[in-house]
């Protein structure tokens, strides 16, 4: 199975590069765009064990290394195939 | 006072912190490969700039987790001295030995010159050479450096004294054009609970020699010896 996990700055974190991203957009014409938030987006293939819970192992990894909780939040998907 | 400076595949301030501690200021001192899980009887240990791991995933994310981090961790909480420089301020965070985190530089470029920045307590076991309200020159050289902690956390360090270090102006003002990064509180540096953790972002190490820039960094690894020799 595949795990899709997206990484993005809390919302109470400045985040510059969003703003710098959000400004090169509006210069170019798209002033629709009212706030960009730059993230990071992870795949992970996994094969479990037997009886292992998937979600609970990804949320331990998202939480002791993939992001820093302090300033990040985090959003798992699992998609079987 | 043996000095162990932890090199992980990335560092790249290991032999400048080497050089300084061995030449100028002449204590014995040795490399600590980031596998290795013995710290060799060193007393003070160094975790020096670079990019540890490439920076992958968020500055001293993966370092963090590298073997000789659980002697480090053991070391630290034996009440021993540690000292994170620029990366390794980045990976004491990550490991929780100091509260917070780094973030991109609000100006997004990296950021590479010496400024200014005012000792807030010299009654510590890093700024006893130092007195409260100097002013120091010491070069920074980071795009992930603006301290960053939860209110709670920025009023805690704050009334327990734990700011050591505050980005001034040469006259010891603060203000958002002396500050190169964004840190919150113009924090530079900052001490655990405890005060034998110091995780700063400018470079002491750098500024051990007139003829390199400055000396405004020797005062912190001499201070370092007799605390803890």
């Amino acid at each position: 199975m595949t795990a899709l996990v997206h990484i993005t700055p809390k919302p109470d974190i400045l985040d510059p590069q969003g703003k710098a991203v959000g400004s090169a957009l509006r210069d170019l014409g798209y002033h629709e765009v009212a706030e960009v938030r730059v993230g990071k987006y992870i795949t992970l293939e996994i094969e479990p064990k037997e009886g292992e819970d998937v979600r609970a192992r990804l949320d331990e990894m998202c939480r002791r290394l993939l992001a820093n909780i302090n300033v990040e939040t985090y959003r798992i998907e699992i998609t079987e195939s | 006072m043996r000095f162990g400076i932890v090199v992980f595949p990335g560092s790249n301030c290991d032999h400048d912190a080497f050089w300084g501690i061995k030449h100028e200021l002449g204590f014995p001192v040795n490399f600590l490969w980031h596998r290795q899980m013995d710290l060799e009887g060193s007393d003070c240990i160094v975790l020096p700039g670079g990019f540890a791991h490439g920076d992958y995933l968020r500055g001293g994310a993966i370092a963090r987790f590298s073997p000789v981090m659980d002697a480090v961790l053991d070391h630290a909480r034996k009440g021993r001295p540690v000292v994170g420089i620029c990366n390794g301020f980045q990976v004491l965070l990550e490991i929780g030995l100091l509260p917070g985190a780094l973030l991109r530089n609000d100006s997004l470029r990296f950021c590479n010159k010496p400024i200014n920045l005012r000792v807030e307590r010299a009654q510590s076991s890093f700024t006893s050479g130092y007195n409260v309200g100097e002013v120091l020159e010491l070069p920074i050289a980071h795009g992930q450096g603006k301290y960053y902690a939860d209110s709670d956390t920025l009023e805690e360090l704050d009334s327990a004294n734990r700011i050591l270090f505050r980005y001034c102006s040469p006259g010891g003002e603060f203000g958002v054009e002396w500050n190169p990064n964004g840190s919150l509180r113009d924090i530079a540096g900052i001490c655990n609970a405890e005060g034998n953790v110091l995780g700063m972002m400018p470079h002491p190490e750098r500024y051990m020699n007139e003829r390199l820039g400055g000396i405004d960094g020797k005062p912190l690894f001499l201070a370092i010896a007799e605390a803890f020799s």
